[in-house]
Formats: structure tokens, sequence, C-alpha cells
């Protein structure tokens, strides 16, 4: 199964409005994102843009922070974590591509707060998959598939954005 | 050669960081990627990340150190590892314990670092040939051998301050005979790909067939300094002068310390470096060594990122290798 380009720009607008509706219904206001890279930076991008944010996107390298250190090693770098601003007290809508387990969200929650206290963070995610070890749930998302254990769904981009089925044999 | 792959696991990853020599361009330019992401986490509100969490590593420290094992302490505690220094001058040596002895004392305390300075050249790679299979070592300066953490955090700084090595003349000044740290810098350069380097520094102070590393060799400081990129100052160690190597240090000022004149037939945007501790007014004067051109505080500040990278990096290697899934 392939997901092209027209079908995630509908469901990146979904995630648009969801957000919006969110900020609204709980009166969070000006507040920062922050995508995990690398494919939840590409799908913060476009979220950024739809939101006409005015701070700057903030990225984050969760590596220093995964919890399968003794088990593989230090990851392969990708660019560091860059928040070019101060998240105490502020509100902050972290963007990532696929939520499966929720271990790399609970590595990122970690790591915010160890730049501040932020006032809340809300979970927005492209694809919201089946496979949770930890108890995480998004607040807005693109899509919900129900995947068995030796399927996996991976976003490449960052042009075109595309998502790609695969099946382990 | 044994001494070269002792560093290297099967995989090809860096398992013990003993000497720059035998490691390839593409794994110096991974221990310097890895550092680029350690910078930040210095400049945080909280200036630590989990990643060593529940490893222990032991400052070995056969000889004295201020800088190297201050930087090599705050990068494990950076990394959130236990950490303890031995100052072993000070300790059971004097009692007898043979190297050997200490290390199996730590060893059956489960450590699984062990970041060493010894007066002996090869002081770590001995301990890396009879250490535990779990534990990696760091060699932080043996006797006149290698200093490789010194090396990568001066590669780093020039790679922040000039982009790539591919077109840069470098000048190493100074006491090259008994530095352990310009060795270690050659053979960084030359792997990384440095197309010239200078050593300066009068015969008494420079080993015999010098070139066969692939440095050009001045005896004239500002011959050669002419249009370089960096300039290395070495600290001349002052034991040289009662050994008879060196007239008296006004002498050595006088022909090879750096002073803002000398400076002037460099590239006009030189990087003025020295690894420390600095003997102002022998080898370098405060002028230069405060100045415009001056990264030696830089190096300190980089000191930490690189060794947070070598020490993720080699206990990395230890890994159980079973999946890991995000």
């Amino acid at each position: 199964m392939t997901l092209e380009t027209a079908e995630i720009t509908g469901l990146l607008e979904g995630m648009g409005a969801g957000l919006r509706e969110l900020l609204a219904r709980k009166g969070r206001e000006a507040p920062l994102m922050v995508g995990i890279r690398t494919g939840g930076v590409w799908v913060a991008k476009r979220l950024h843009g739809q939101l006409d944010l005015e701070t700057p996107l903030g990225e984050l390298n969760i590596n220093f922070y995964r919890d399968d250190f003794t088990r593989i090693g230090l990851h392969p770098q990708v660019q560091p974590s860059n928040l070019p601003f101060q998240v105490d007290a502020r509100h902050i809508l972290l963007v990532d591509d696929v939520l499966h387990t929720g271990r790399t969200i609970r590595a990122a929650l970690n790591e915010i707060f160890d730049y501040g206290r932020p006032a809340s963070v809300a979970l927005a995610v492209l694809v919201d998959r089946s496979g949770r070890e930890l108890p995480i749930q998004a607040d807005v998302v693109g899509k919900r598939l129900d995947l068995g254990p030796g399927e996996h769904i991976k976003l490449t981009g960052p042009e075109p954005l595309m998502l790609q089925l695969q099946r382990a044999t | 050669m044994r001494s070269a792959n002792l560093q290297l696991d099967e995989n090809g990853r860096l398992r013990h960081f003993l000497t720059i020599e035998g490691l390839d361009q593409a794994l110096l330019l991974h221990i310097l990627d890895t550092a680029e992401s350690f910078v930040g986490v210095g400049e945080r509100a909280v200036k630590k990340v989990p990643l060593l969490r529940g490893k222990t590593i032991v400052n070995l420290f056969f000889e004295p150190s201020t800088r190297t094992r201050t930087t090599f302490e705050l990068a494990a505690k950076r990394l959130s590892a236990d950490l303890l220094t031995i100052n072993v001058s000070a300790s059971a040596t004097s009692k007898g314990e043979s190297l050997l002895d200490t290390m199996r004392n730590l060893e059956a305390m489960h450590c699984d670092m062990f970041v060493v300075r010894h007066a002996t050249s090869g002081a770590a790679h001995f301990m890396a040939r009879h250490v535990a299979p779990h534990v990696s070592v760091v060699n932080a300066g043996d006797g006149r051998h290698a200093h490789p953490t010194q090396a990568v955090l001066d590669m780093f700084t020039i790679r922040r301050a000039k982009g790539d090595f591919t077109s840069l003349r470098v000048a190493i000044v100074g006491d090259i005979l008994h530095s352990r740290v310009a060795r270690s810098q050659i053979h960084a350069l030359t792997t990384l790909g440095a197309p010239e380097v200078r050593v300066i520094a009068p015969g008494t102070l420079l080993p015999s067939k010098v070139e066969t590393l692939g440095v050009h060799v001045y005896h004239d400081l500002e011959r050669g300094l002419k249009d370089v990129d960096v300039v290395i100052m070495l600290r001349l160690q002052r034991e040289r002068m009662q050994s008879g190597l060196l007239p008296s240090e006004h002498e050595y000022f006088h022909f090879y310390g750096l002073t803002k004149e000398r400076l002037r037939v460099a590239r006009p945007d030189v990087i003025v470096m020295h690894p420390g501790p600095l003997n102002r007014g022998v080898e370098i004067d405060s002028d230069v060594a405060d100045g415009a051109h001056s990264v030696i505080l830089q190096q300190v500040t980089y000191g930490i990122a690189v060794r947070m990278a070598v020490m993720s990096l080699a206990l990395g290697s230890h890994a159980s290798g079973e999946g890991g899934e995000a």
C-alpha cells in the first residue's frame, strides 16, 4: 500500500483544522510547534505553514533520550535538536510522523522538559498505528491504521511526502 | 598491526579510543559529527542527557591534569554516567600495586569505562589488551605517544572555524619531540585531508625523521607561519631547559614565541590554538592568546562535547544487538 502526495495533503489539512479546533477549545494561545526528526519535522513544516505560527519551528533529535542504548548503542546521527525559543510556560504542539509504540514520544517529552517547564504539550501525528507499549495517545491524528506486528509504515520525503506500508516476510 | 585494530570491534565500531593511528577518515568524521550534536546540550537549561545512565566511568590519572580531567568529568556527568576520579600517584601505586592489579580491582567494582592518563607510552594500549570484555578504555594521554581526544577536539575547533580540512595550511609550533598532542594532531590532520601540515621548532625539539609523518619542517617561525590558516602552539615544558635542549625561556620566546607582529604573515583569518596550560611570554604573547584570532577557550568548551561523543560511541559498541523499536 502506498499513500500518495494528494492524499497526504488532505490528511495534513485535516490535522491543521484539528489543531486549530484544539487550541480554540482549550483556550491555548501563541503555541510553539516542535517536530521530531526526521519525518516529524517534515510534517511539522506543513502544519506550521497552515497555522501561520509566528515563532520558528523547533526540531527535536531524541537520540540521547532513547531507551534502547544498551541494546543497539548510539543511533546514526541526524541533525541535533534545535529549540530556538524558551519553552517555559508555553503551549507546545509536538508533531511526529508515525505513533507506534509510544517510546519516541516518551523520549521527546523527557527532552522537552530538560529545556524547561511548558504549560502544556499536545501531540499531533500523521499516522496513529496500533502497537502501543506505553500509555501515550495523540490529540490530533491524520489517519488511524490497524497494523500487525510484522507491518511497518514509513514516511518518505521531504518532497514529495509519501507513506509506504511494508510487510516483513 | 594489533594495536591499531584493538580499538575497533568486529563491526568496525569504536570500542576503545587509544590513538588516531589506524582510524580512517569516516570514523573520525563520525566522531566529529556526533560531537556536533552534543554541543547544544551544554547550552541548555538542563545540561544533561540520560544516555549513559547507570554506566560507571573511572578516570584513572597517573599524571596530574586539570583541563583534561575536568572536561572528562563534565562529559561523563552530562551523559548521566556515574563517575569517579582516582589520582593514582597519591594512591595505591605508591604502596606498590601494579597497573594490572589496580585495573582488576576496579573491574571487580563493575566499571564500564576507564579513562587513563599515564606517563608511560603505551599504558592505555596495555590496559585495553588486558581489560575485561565489557569495559572500554579511553586514552587521556600516554607518555610521548598519543593524546587522541585532544587531537579530535582540535579538529572539531578547526572544522567549526574553517568548514573543512581540504584546503588548509596548518602550522604546529614548539616542542614536537616531547608532545603526544602534536603526534595525534599530525595523524588527525593528514587523515582528514589537510594538504599541508608544517612543524616549526628548533632542531633539538624535533623527532628525527619527523618528515616521514608527512609534515614540512621549518626552523624559522616567520617563514613557517607564512600564509597559514591555523597555528597550533604547543606548551614549552620548562623541564626541557634543565635537560639542555634549550638555552633559556627568554631566548626561546625571542625565536619561537608567537606575537601579534609575527602572526601578520599568516592568513588574515588565521586561528590560533593552544592545548593549554599557557606559558604566557614563553611560547605565546598575551596579546595573541587573548586576541581576536585566538580560539583557545573554544577548544576547552568543545573538549566536553568531543569527550561526550567518544564516551557514548565506545560504550555504545557494547550494545547487546537485540533489535530496538521506537
